[in-house]
């Protein structure tokens, strides 16, 4: 198949999924994200959402359909290549997936390493984010003796230390209060104004609401993108939340 | 011995404790086959170069001594001008003694025994000599003169320390192929036990390679660790077995020797297998990682 539009970042077109002999957990989704673009992905449990982003960060590969990121079609791509298109994903899983044997450090490290980074360069960003992140002095703590919450925010500087062109994040706040979900959240805008493209899936309303960026929603396996309409279902419109501003991010390096 | 940092848990896990001690054993039986493969190579290499150019001729006794003196005579007129014949020497009673005295002790010494006498003749290596001619010419002269060719039976014992040798060698590769079943079985059990942070390395863009290099990485570790605890465990058992051959005498034996090519022999030993390991590690990850997403 040829590769699609080297403009878009993000393009589904009629994807379906299912998992072995199943019904369809995604049906015909179809969008397209430019570079930069920030979207909440909203959904009930089950409707699909992990699957999605599952499809997005090339864990599955749809049983119909086409997808292309960064203009180029997955499924046509070999397998060699399929590394070198990942580094270019960054993503908080919903269960964090820390390598437990690890510290804190070499987990956040591992994107770096893997792309060849010299340690030095590794040290310096690593130990930048994870201060950021507040987590300064756990820099040799291994994930099983941190907090949910602080695992997570190892998990989100792990997927962002390399400044990825895709971030996607899995309900990325639902283990932090929401002083630290905000100040993670804005970690994502700071990237997504450096031109990163970013997906957020989650249930907490009142970060889509302060944050204001455009929502889309899974509907029993559907993509819905009629905006107006998902805002006036959730009552999005509705004032919400306050919260103070968070600092600015740390400076990320650039990974090729 | 070095220390490596890896990605995924691979000093948790409990493989890393019996493969070291699966390979100490097959570097131990290597060792002990390729120490045979030594012993016997000089022993056939000694055997050439003191037996391929001699022969022995045998010369039945008289009826005393003067016709003794008489038949011996005769012989060594034939063998002075026999073309190829380099040198020859007649064996005195006294050695001929000596050399029965293993198996008939004192009584060898009595006068009256019939003994034959001995002339061991050395061959000129260009000449080709026919032992078989050689012999009908002296038993003309002589009756009953009998001319062993070492040459022959030499030949056959060679022919028989080839085959041990080449069994050696089959030893050693059915060594190196139990080696690569080990390793391809740890590392398959490894890539199952650590499949979900594989899966994560693979999700943050790590290629198969990286991850193999970590498994080969260990593999080599391991292999070297094990490899020389091999090497250690066979060094008192060949320097027992090198004890015992010296204590038993055994003149067929040759006395062993450690020289320098000897002992780089033995040392890259633990050195083959433990690279052995790293290379099947590699591929065995390789191979299957295809086969994940």
């Amino acid at each position: 198949m040829k590769d699609s539009d080297p403009d878009s970042i993000v393009r589904f077109e009629n994807v379906g999924l299912r998992y072995g002999l199943g019904p369809e957990v995604l049906q015909d989704i179809t969008f397209d994200l430019e570079p930069a673009a920030f979207r909440f992905l909203l959904g009930e449990s089950g409707a699909g959402k992990s699957s999605l982003l599952k499809l997005l960060y090339m864990a599955l590969r749809p049983t119909r359909g086409q997808i292309s990121l960064f203009g180029r079609n997955v499924a046509g791509m070999s397998r060699t290549e399929l590394p070198r298109l990942r580094r270019r994903v960054g993503v908080v899983f919903q269960e964090f997936r820390l390598l437990d044997h690890l510290s804190a450090f070499d987990n956040v490290a591992l994107p770096m390493r893997v792309a060849g980074t010299r340690e030095s360069d590794v040290r310096r960003h690593v130990e930048e984010l994870l201060s950021w992140v507040g987590l300064k002095d756990h820099l040799n703590s291994r994930p099983p003796t941190l907090s949910g919450g602080q695992q997570q925010r190892i998990a989100i500087a792990r997927a962002v230390i390399t400044r990825p062109k895709l971030l996607l994040a899995d309900e990325p706040t639902g283990n932090v209060d929401d002083k630290m979900g905000l100040r993670l959240m804005h970690l994502f805008e700071e990237l997504n104004k450096l031109g990163t493209t970013v997906i957020v899936a989650t249930h907490n309303l009142g970060i889509v609401r302060q944050l204001a960026h455009p929502v889309m929603r899974l509907e029993a396996g559907r993509l819905n993108t009629d905006e107006a309409q998902i805002i006036s279902a959730l009552g999005l419109d509705e004032p919400g939340i306050g919260a103070g501003r968070a600092a600015p991010g740390p400076v990320l390096p650039r990974i090729h | 011995m070095f220390r490596r940092r890896s990605d995924l848990p691979m000093n948790e896990d409990t493989l890393g404790r019996f493969l070291p001690w699966l390979i100490a054993f097959m570097v131990f039986l290597s060792a002990l086959a390729l120490a045979g493969m030594l012993v016997l190579n000089d022993a056939v290499r000694r055997w050439d170069t003191g037996l391929n150019a001699t022969v022995t001729v045998q010369v039945p006794p008289g009826s005393g001594p003067r016709e003794d003196e008489q038949r011996l005579g005769q012989v060594l007129a034939v063998l002075a001008a026999k073309p190829g014949v380099e040198r020859y020497e007649t064996l005195s009673r006294d050695r001929l003694f000596e050399l029965l005295k293993p198996w008939i002790g004192e009584a060898g010494q009595a006068q009256d025994l019939p003994i034959p006498m001995l002339i061991d003749v050395t061959v000129d290596r260009g000449a080709q000599l026919d032992a078989e001619g050689l012999a009908k010419e002296l038993q003309a002269r002589v009756p009953g003169v009998s001319v062993d060719d070492h040459r022959v039976w030499l030949s056959q014992l060679v022919r028989l320390v080839t085959v041990i040798q080449a069994l050696a060698w089959a030893v050693l590769g059915l060594i190196g192929l139990a080696t690569i079943g080990t390793v391809v079985f740890t590392t398959r059990t490894g890539l199952a036990v650590h499949r979900e942070a594989i899966e994560v390395l693979h999700l943050i863009g790590a290629q198969d390679a990286y991850i193999a290099r970590q498994f080969a990485a260990r593999a080599l570790a391991l292999g070297l660790k094990g490899g020389f605890l091999g090497l250690a465990l066979a060094a008192p058992t060949l320097a027992g077995i090198g004890y015992l051959a010296l204590e038993t005498g055994a003149s067929m034996v040759p006395k062993p020797e450690f020289g320098m090519l000897k002992a780089i022999g033995f040392l890259t030993l633990p050195v083959a297998v433990a690279f052995l390991a790293m290379v099947t590690a590699r591929s065995t990850v390789m191979r299957n990682l295809k086969r994940m997403t």
